[in-house]
Formats: structure tokens, sequence, C-alpha cells
């Protein structure tokens, strides 16, 4: 029916590589590239402990137990950069998504590395420990990715187009016509909403927050209070915008519980990183000292 | 400064702003008898208007500044001041509320007449008025009643009234939102709109509006307009008859008057009826009413120093003194110092009028003018002028030898030769997109680049210009086209029959099914091919500007296979089928390579129908989301940012790339922006291909950039009308912040505000800490231009779900086969 210039469907051009137009997710970067790498890693380290001639058994102290642990002490360090990479906007040819993906892949890996650096040998001492923070460290970042696989869309659905600052606008102007609204009521029912209003939406804590569950929400107990006494015209708009706040707060504290549950899991990941970091140390210098 | 005038001034200047207040300043330092005449109680109204504060720029830096009075970038006040004290201590003779109502005479003896007061008598007159105009005025009875105003300054100092504000613009809802924003101040607050909806106006200022009804703060009254003014009431035409309602004063908002037809009354000629046209001058400002000079924002200059330049230089003029070279001359000189033989400015400045088509019917002010928004070049034989695929919307002439165009992407050795006096580069200019061949310069050459601001000057201001131009244009596209062979003799016949043709968003050009054989060529905007397949509209393609489309009926002879309509507002050019039906009958190798064409295109419409069964969903929603971004601007992009939000965990990672990449401010807001199937446009530039912040720039300082970036230079004034005219509220206004602390000294001691914007507060604190005043300018996406990787959004995204596309590259089949294979 019609036709382009040719000129536009020339192969990719410079721009096209500096927009980075690929469109693929940190999981599915390059092909899976690092899942590949990381798995190779991991067979070749399998093969090397079963095949590795080392006595009196396989642990931490023998030649293939110091390069395994030298390679996770490298990889540990290294993911534990990608705090920094984040938040450097230095130019060049990086992405943040190709570290993430690696991150991802790599840190997984440890599983495989760490526990054959061990030898299968733990015990209540400063070298399980860091054995141990490093495991809990990669089930919170496991945690992180199933989050991070499963929780942006239901974001992008509750969101229905608005932005958090907008949604709490809404909620504002919702307040504003309620409180004109509610100025013909009797006294008991216009404390009921002035309570409702007066109530500090955000403050019932973290357990609520991740959870969805406010049981002492003001508004849903006045409307709960006042559905039943419709009948003239101010009670049908109070209660119409009792409905419409209750939904309202409901949107905002479903943005909030998922944003939550996206960022809670680094408030357990960072921390122990750093207690890995500090455990490892321990690890490597008790180790030398006492050799 | 009281004015005394006494019988006949040798110069009446009317208005006095800067161009105005040089003028009287400098006839009043040669001793001349003159008067400055200003309509409101107050010297410089546009620049007193500015609101408190406003740091005020001096551009070009390069321009020295010729004038009596002082002026240099500061503060709004400071200026003002600075002016009211010279203009009193030279005793400058001013005439404050002098409102001018017509000018009659001739050249030595012209009468000014006044609202309400005696008339001045001049020998000449110099217009300085600016371009704002004056408000529309209410024609009712009652409309000389003193509680009617046209403008609202502070809407903090009225108390317990009843308003009426009048007009649905955005104006108009400002002033009635400001004086209902506070309850304390008790005013009964009414907006009458004649229609039923505030259509012209901002939807976000709608939405305040609405709400500000709903709470009961304002009183919005629908298909009503004003019919009487009395005192104390207001009488009003409701849909259901009269009705008065009490009220203590009236606000009228209904658009302003541009000063044109005051203009066109005294005598005066533009260049051309086009609405952006100035009037035609002499070299000294003459306009072609002898005796009437017009100089600053009306003659086409609207930066102050300009202004004050010329408000020097016409009264230097008027006084005799015929050698002054004016204040850019040694800027001009500069420009030509590069270019091989010794001539005056003056003379290339003829060179180049003389031997360029298109400049011919220039006169040597004009000339100046475009010259200073353009550049020259002296190139060798065989030297590359630029490259295909290249970005580039300035537009070439040839005033000394010619050049050629490679033709073939493949072999540069075929070559089609344009010759002295010639355009090249008008693809670009007119389209807005990437240069489509490669130009060399096949002797020695002398070129001008017009900056497409120039060029569109140029051709709103001179009529012939712009049909040579589009003549050129046309031509040129249909040789790009249909190549093989053709000659300009060939096609000869189809560009004096072409007609171009303006196409609002949405409307069809093309109907599937109707028996119509005309060909159409995209020359601006975009357009997208439709196909109806079980009762749903199919996406096909999307056609950027310099595509063609229509053919197949004419080559065939088959009903129209499908709907082409406007993605955004474009301009087709239309061609009779029948003409280019007798061009393939005397040309075969046409009709082959037409044919061979078709084919392919044929190809596209079998695959979609064929595979519509097996992915019928598919199809479906591919179509739903391309109508989705060509609803929200996509058509008309060059290069957009797309959020996945089956990706986007929230982490605003971009917006902090977007700050810390550019002086500490995003010019990105992630979560603002249309939504759908999970796709987000966030509030970020989509680098359209014809800026609509481009359209008002005082000093020029929006242009494109070698990756085809819209970026706003350093010569920014912070007047704001970009920002105001982007559709997509992508530019912000705002004063570059403070140096941050390192990264590492965040991350290890917690100093600074961390990565990302600083907040509001911590900027403000800092900034008055450091004592530096920083002017608000206005700061949008560059694309990371100069930054080595790319923009830093797309590789600060942890997940992948940020992406920059380019419309024809995600508005393609190729694409739903990828996602669907």
């Amino acid at each position: 029916m019609a036709a382009a210039p040719d000129i536009e469907f020339a192969g990719q051009s410079e721009s096209d590589i500096r927009r980075g137009a690929d469109h693929e997710s940190f999981l599915t970067h390059k092909g899976m590239r690092w899942l590949k790498v990381s798995f190779g890693l991991s067979l070749v380290a399998i093969l090397g402990y079963a095949f590795a001639d080392v006595s009196p058994r396989p642990n931490g102290g023998t030649w293939y137990g110091y390069i395994l642990g030298t390679i996770g002490a490298l990889l540990i360090v290294w993911l534990s950069l990608l705090g920094v990479r984040k938040r450097a906007f230095t130019g060049g040819r990086w992405s943040l998504k190709a570290w993430t993906s690696a991150h991802v892949y790599l840190g997984l890996s440890l599983i495989v590395i760490a526990t054959l650096h061990t030898g299968f040998q733990f015990g209540w001492n400063v070298h399980t420990l860091a054995y141990g923070l490093m495991i809990l460290v990669i089930l919170s970042g496991v945690y992180g990715i199933i989050a991070y696989a499963i929780l942006p869309q239901e974001l992008s659905n509750n969101r229905r187009e608005m932005t958090q600052g907008q949604m709490i606008e809404a909620l504002a102007a919702i307040d504003r016509q309620l409180e004109q609204a509610a100025q013909p009521l009797a006294r008991g029912e216009a404390d009921l909403i002035i309570a409702a209003l007066g109530q500090d939406t955000f403050a019932p804590g973290v357990f609520a927050r991740l959870t969805g569950r406010y049981r002492h929400c003001l508004t849903e107990r006045s409307l709960a209070e006042l559905t039943d006494r419709t009948g003239d015209e101010t009670h049908e708009r109070v209660v119409a915008l009792l409905r419409k706040r209750d939904g309202q707060l409901e949107q905002i504290r479903r943005h909030l519980r998922l944003k939550a549950l996206l960022e809670v899991w680094l408030y357990v990941h960072v921390p122990l990183t750093v207690a890995l970091l500090a455990a490892l140390a321990a690890h490597i210098v008790s180790v030398f000292y006492y050799w | 400064m009281a004015g005394q005038i006494s019988g006949k001034v040798r110069v009446a200047i009317v208005g006095s702003g800067p161009a105005g207040l040089s003028a009287a300043a400098r006839a009043t330092a040669l001793g001349m008898s003159h008067v400055l005449i200003e309509k409101t109680d107050h010297l410089s109204d546009t620049i007193f208007k500015y609101q408190k504060g406003k740091h005020v720029m001096a551009t070009p830096s390069n321009l020295v500044l010729r004038s009596d009075l002082d002026f240099d970038a500061g503060k709004r006040e400071a200026i003002l001041a600075t002016w009211d004290e010279q203009v009193a201590a030279g005793k400058v003779n001013v005439l404050l509320n002098g409102e001018v109502t017509a000018i009659t005479g001739e050249k030595g003896a012209f009468t000014i007449a006044l609202k309400g007061r005696e008339p001045v008598e001049a020998e000449t007159v110099v217009l300085a008025i600016g371009t704002q105009g004056n408000p529309n005025l209410l024609r009712l009875p009652g409309a000389e009643l003193p509680h009617l105003q046209y403008q609202l300054d502070d809407p903090g100092e009225y108390f317990d009234e009843h308003i009426t504000v009048i007009g649905s613009g955005d104006a108009g809802i400002e002033n009635a939102l400001g004086l209902a924003a506070d309850p304390a101040q008790r005013n009964v607050v009414t907006i009458l709109n004649r229609g039923t909806d505030f259509a012209r106006a901002k939807g976000a200022n709608v939405k305040l509006l609405n709400e500000a009804a709903a709470d009961g703060r304002m009183i919005i009254r629908l298909e009503t307009s004003p019919a009487e003014v009395k005192a104390g009431e207001l009488v009003l035409d409701t849909r259901d008859g009269q009705e008065t309602i009490r009220c203590d004063r009236i606000i009228a908002r209904t658009g302003s008057k541009p000063p044109r037809a005051f203009v066109e009354a005294c005598g005066v000629t533009f260049a051309s009826e086009q609405p952006d046209a100035f009037p035609q001058l002499s070299p000294s400002f003459e306009t072609s009413k002898p005796g009437i000079h017009v100089i600053g924002a009306l003659a086409g200059y609207p930066l102050i120093k300009h202004c004050m330049n010329q408000g020097y230089d016409v009264i230097e003029f008027l006084n005799g003194n015929t050698s002054l070279k004016p204040a850019d001359e040694p800027i001009l000189a500069e420009k030509f110092a590069g270019l091989p033989g010794r001539r005056s400015v003056d003379q290339w400045l003829e060179l180049f009028r003389a031997n360029i088509v298109i400049l011919n019917e220039l006169s040597p002010l004009q000339m100046r003018e475009l010259m200073l928004d353009s550049r020259v070049h002296a190139h060798d034989a065989g030297e590359v002028i630029f490259v295909r695929n290249d970005q580039g919307s300035s537009m070439f002439a040839i005033a000394e030898g010619s050049v050629l165009v490679e033709v073939s992407a493949e072999d540069p050795s075929i070559t089609v030769p344009i010759g002295q006096g010639s355009i090249f580069g008008e693809v670009g200019l007119i389209s807005g997109r990437r240069r489509g061949a490669t130009i060399r310069a096949a002797e020695p050459t002398l070129s001008m680049e017009l900056s497409r601001t120039a060029a569109l000057k140029l051709m709103a201001t001179a009529p012939s210009a712009a049909r040579a131009v589009n003549r050129v244009f046309i031509e040129r596209q249909l040789l790009q086209i249909f190549g093989s062979g053709l000659t300009a003799e060939d096609v000869a016949e189809l560009v004096d029959a072409a007609a171009v043709e303006d196409i609002r968003a949405g409307k069809v050009v093309i109907q599937e099914g109707a028996g119509d054989k005309d060909i159409f060529l995209v020359r601006r905007g975009s357009m997208i091919v439709e196909k109806d397949i079980g009762g749903h509209p199919v996406f096909l393609s999307y056609l950027p500007a310099g595509s063609y489309f229509g053919e197949m009926a004419v080559i065939d002879g088959s009903k129209r296979t499908a709907t082409v309509k406007a993605a955004i507002k474009s301009e087709v050019v239309r061609f009779p089928g029948e003409m280019f039906t007798a061009l393939l009958d005397r040309k075969p190798r046409l009709r082959e390579k037409a044919l061979a064409d078709m084919a392919g295109r044929r190809e596209v419409n079998q695959f979609i129908e064929s595979r519509k069964d097996s992915f019928g969903g598919a199809v479906d929603y591919y179509s739903r989301t391309a109508q989705f971004l060509v609803d929200n601007g996509i058509g008309e992009a060059t290069d957009v940012l797309l959020i996945d939000e089956m990706l986007c965990v929230g982490c605003d990672n971009c917006e902090k790339a977007c700050a810390d990449s550019h002086d500490g401010l995003s010019r990105l807001d992630r979560e603002a922006g249309r939504t759908y199937a999970h796709l987000h446009v966030p509030t970020s530039c989509r680098h359209c291909e014809h800026p609509h912040c481009m359209a008002d720039c005082p000093p020029n300082a929006i242009k494109r950039g070698p990756d085809g970036e819209v970026f706003i230079d350093d010569t920014c004034i912070g007047c704001g009308n970009c920002q105001r005219n982007c559709p997509y509220g992508v530019i912000r206004m705002d004063a570059k912040p403070p140096k941050k602390p390192g990264l590492l000294s965040w991350m290890l001691f917690g100093a600074g505000p961390g990565p990302g914007e600083a907040s509001y507060s911590w900027r403000k604190k800092k900034a008055e800490a450091s004592g530096a005043e920083q002017a608000k300018l206005a700061i949008k996406c560059d694309m990371c231009s100069g930054i080595k990787g790319g923009p830093a959004c797309v590789r600060a995204c942890p997940t992948g779900a940020a992406i920059r596309v380019s419309p024809e590259r995600f508005l393609s089949v190729a694409r739903l086969v990828e996602d669907t294979d």
C-alpha cells in the first residue's frame, strides 16, 4: 500500500546502538549469557571437586579449596560492588541491566562454589558464620528475583496511570468534599467523619504496610455505621464520598504495599552483605593467622 | 519627567519598552525634540509584568550594547529602577497614560490621536509597541463602568467581593482560581463560559477548576455570556433566559488582539499575509509609509539588546547619520572572515543576495537579519558538506560553485549536480527527517547555511522564496522516490499539478475500498495505515514524512486496499493519478520498479491477513498498542523513552541517573504519563520532528544536534515560551543546583543528599549559602549528547524496563512477527 524511504530501514545505526533499543529483561539479557557463564563455572567447580586429588580430604585448606575460596571471595566483593555501580552514573558503555543479570546468576553460582569450598565441614565458628550469612544473603536475593518478576505488573495495574502524588492529591480532594458534605450531619455522625478524616492513613506500621491489612481503619468503620442510614440526600452524598475515599485508600495502600514488597528484601540483603563482608574478612584473617 | 509638549515634535516614539526607551534616550542626548508615549502609567510594561524577582538575561552575549541607557543581566526590579532613574536624570520627555488610537498625516506632519487627551503633532513616528497587542474589549452596554477590568495583577488584594471572570482560556481560569484560592478573602467567584467545556485551556487547569467548583469555592456557569454591566450587578444571557447576579468586579480575559491591524491602519505594509509576517522595512527601519519607523519586537527582534540598539540606531538615522553601521556589524564581519577574497560586509551580503535565487527579493536589512541566523562556508572541490542519514534541519544555498548529490547509497559515483543559485538540504527543513543523500562540492564552492529558524522566517516573509523552496522539495522528493533514470523534465508536469494539503490528526486521506486514484507524498507529519479485518481496524504500518502512498490503485487499477490516516497534524502533497499513469506509460522501467515495490507491500498485506487466524489476539493487541502510542505523540517523535511496566520496579534509578548526568536536575518524570497494556510513556522529551518548543524561542536557543536530539543551548533567557508550547509537559524551568558532595562521601559518611536530584529545600538552602544568583532556565532531555555510552536513563535501568525507540522501528510489522514467533 505504501512505502517509507529506504534509508529508514537500513541496518542498525549508530543511534540505535546509543539507544540500547533491545527490549529484554535482566533475566534474559543477551540470551541468558550470565546464566550460561554461571552454569559453566559451577560445572567446572563440581568436576574439579570430583577429580582433584587432595589429601587428607576435601576442605578449604587444600590447594583446590584455596582456588575455590579465592574465586568465592572475589565474587562476593564484586557482587557487593553493584551497590556502587548502581549509583555512580558515569559515562561509558556499561549497562546496569547487564550488571544485574551477572549479579543474579553469578550470585547463585556461589551456592555451589562456596559449598564445595567448605568441603561440607561445618561447625560453630566464624567460618561457618560467613557461609551462613552468605546463604542468607542469597536467599534474600532469591526473594528479590521473584518479587521483581511478579510484582511490577501488579504495581502497574493498580496505578491506573496515577502517580503516587496524584493518588494522595485525589484523597485530599475527596477529603475536602467530604468535610463540606458532612457539615449538616448530627454530632455523633459528624464526629465519625472527623475522626476518619483525622486518622493518619500511613501510621499503622510495617506489618500493615506489608500485608495491606489495616484493622482500625476509621473510614471503613464510618462506612459500616452510615451505610444503612441512607434515605436523605446528605447521607447518600456522605456515604458515596466515604466509598470513594475507601476505594482511594485501598489503591494507595496497595501501591505502598507493593512498593514495600519490592524494597523490603533490600533491608535484609544489604545489611547482611555488610555483615558477610566483615565475617569474610574475619574468616580470611583467622585462616592465615592460625595457619 | 512629566510630558511638556509645545507644538510639533521632531519625533514621536510610541511604546516605552527597551526599544522605545533607548530611542527616547538617544533623542534626549542629541537634543532632538521628542515625546515618548506610553499606554500605561509606568515605563516598559512588558518587563514590568514579569514575575517579581525574575532574573532577566542579556543575550546574545557577543552583541555590544549601543544605548544611552544601561542594561545588563539582573533582576527585573534592578533593571526597571536603572531605567526609571536614567530616564528621569536625562529629562526624557515622557507622556504616560497615552493610548494611541490612530496615526494620520504624512511625513513631516503626523497627528497622533490619543484616547481622552490632546493629540500629539510630530514630523516622524517611531513605533516600538512590541507584539503583545491590546486585550479584546467587551462590547456590551455598561462596558465603560469602572468595575470592569482586563487585567488582574494581584489576586490577593480583593476581599469580600462578588467577582465574575469572563473567559474560558487559561488566563481566565488562572485568575479565577487565584481569586478563590484563599477562603479567608471570602470572595464569591463566578466564571462564565459561553460554551459547554473549557476545551481551550490546559487539562490541569480545568481539573483544578472543576475541583474548586465541587468544593463550593467557585461557581462555574456554562453556556452563559454577559449581556449588560450595571453598577453592582451583571446581567447574564443563559440557556434559560436572562438572569441578574450580584457583581462587584468583572475581570474580562477574552484574549488579545495582535497589533498588526493598528499598524496597517497607519498605512504600513507587511511582508506577507502570513500571521507571523513582519512589516517591510528599509535599512533605516522606515516602513512603506514614509516617516513611520518600526523597531523592536514588532520589527522581528525580540531580544532586549537588539531592541535597545535599534532604538539608538533609528534616532541616529533620523538625525542624518547615514554612515552608522549597525551594532551587529562585527558579528557579520566575523562570519565572513573565513571566506576567500577581501570584501566588506556589505559587499558579501550583496554577493549572496544577488547570486542566490530565493534571496533576490530581500532588502539589505532582511539580508542582514537572515545572515545573523545563518553561517557561510567555503568548500574545497570534493569536500563533503553533509552525509546521508545525518541529522540536520538547516537549508543550504549555493552562492558560488556547484555541488554533487550522491543519489545512490551503494555507489557514490552516481551523482546529480546542483548549480549556483540553487538550494539543497530542504528535506530536513520541511520534513524534519535525516539527510537523504550525501552532498559534496563539485568545485570550490561558497555556500550559505540557513538555520531552521532563519529559513522558516525567510519563507514567512518572502512568499516567492517559499514557493521556490516548496517546488524544489516536491521535485526532488519525486525523483528520489521513483528514481530510475527520471529527470526534472519528466516530472515537471507532476510538480506543476501537485497540491499541498493540510491534514488534521486522525483525518482519513485514503479510505479502504474507495475508487479514487491519486498518489500522495507525506511532506511533514506522519500517517498510519490500517486494514479492516473482520470489522476491526488492524494497524499495518507507520509512514514517516518522506514516504509515499496510494500508488497501488494507480498501477493496477484496483480499489484502495487499506485506509491511510494522519497520525498527527500533517501535510501531504497530492498528485493526480492519471498524470502518474501517463508517466508510467512513457517510462517502462519506472513501471517495472513500481511493480516490484508493490509486490513487497502486497506481501505484508497478505501476511497480516493469512496470519490473522493463527495469532488473532496478538494482531488486535498490536493494533491497539500502536494506536495508543500514536495517540501519545509517538507519531511525531524521533526518539522516545518507553517503560515496560512488566519489568519496572519503580526504583527511579532512571531519574537519578538523569539528574546526576545533567547538573543535578532530572529531565524525566517516570511515574507520570499514560500507560497501555503495561507500556508506559513517561513525561520525557520525544524529540519531535517539528519541535513545538522551537516555535517561539527569542534567542533561538533550541536546536537539533547530530544524533537528532533537540536541546537548549546556553543562550536560553528563561522566558518559558518553550515550556508553554510543549504539549507533553517535558520542559521545566529551574536554576542550576549547587554542587553535591561525591558518591563515596555520601556512602561512607552520609554527606549531602545522595544520588539523584537533591530536594528543593536542600538546593535552596545550599544556593543561599553560596550567595550566587542563578537564573531559572529551561531544561529538557538532550539524549545525553556528549556523554559516552548514550542515554543514562536506559543504561541505569537495573531490569531492562527502560528502552528508547524510534517510531518507525517500534511501529513496524517486523515487531509483530518478532513478538509472536
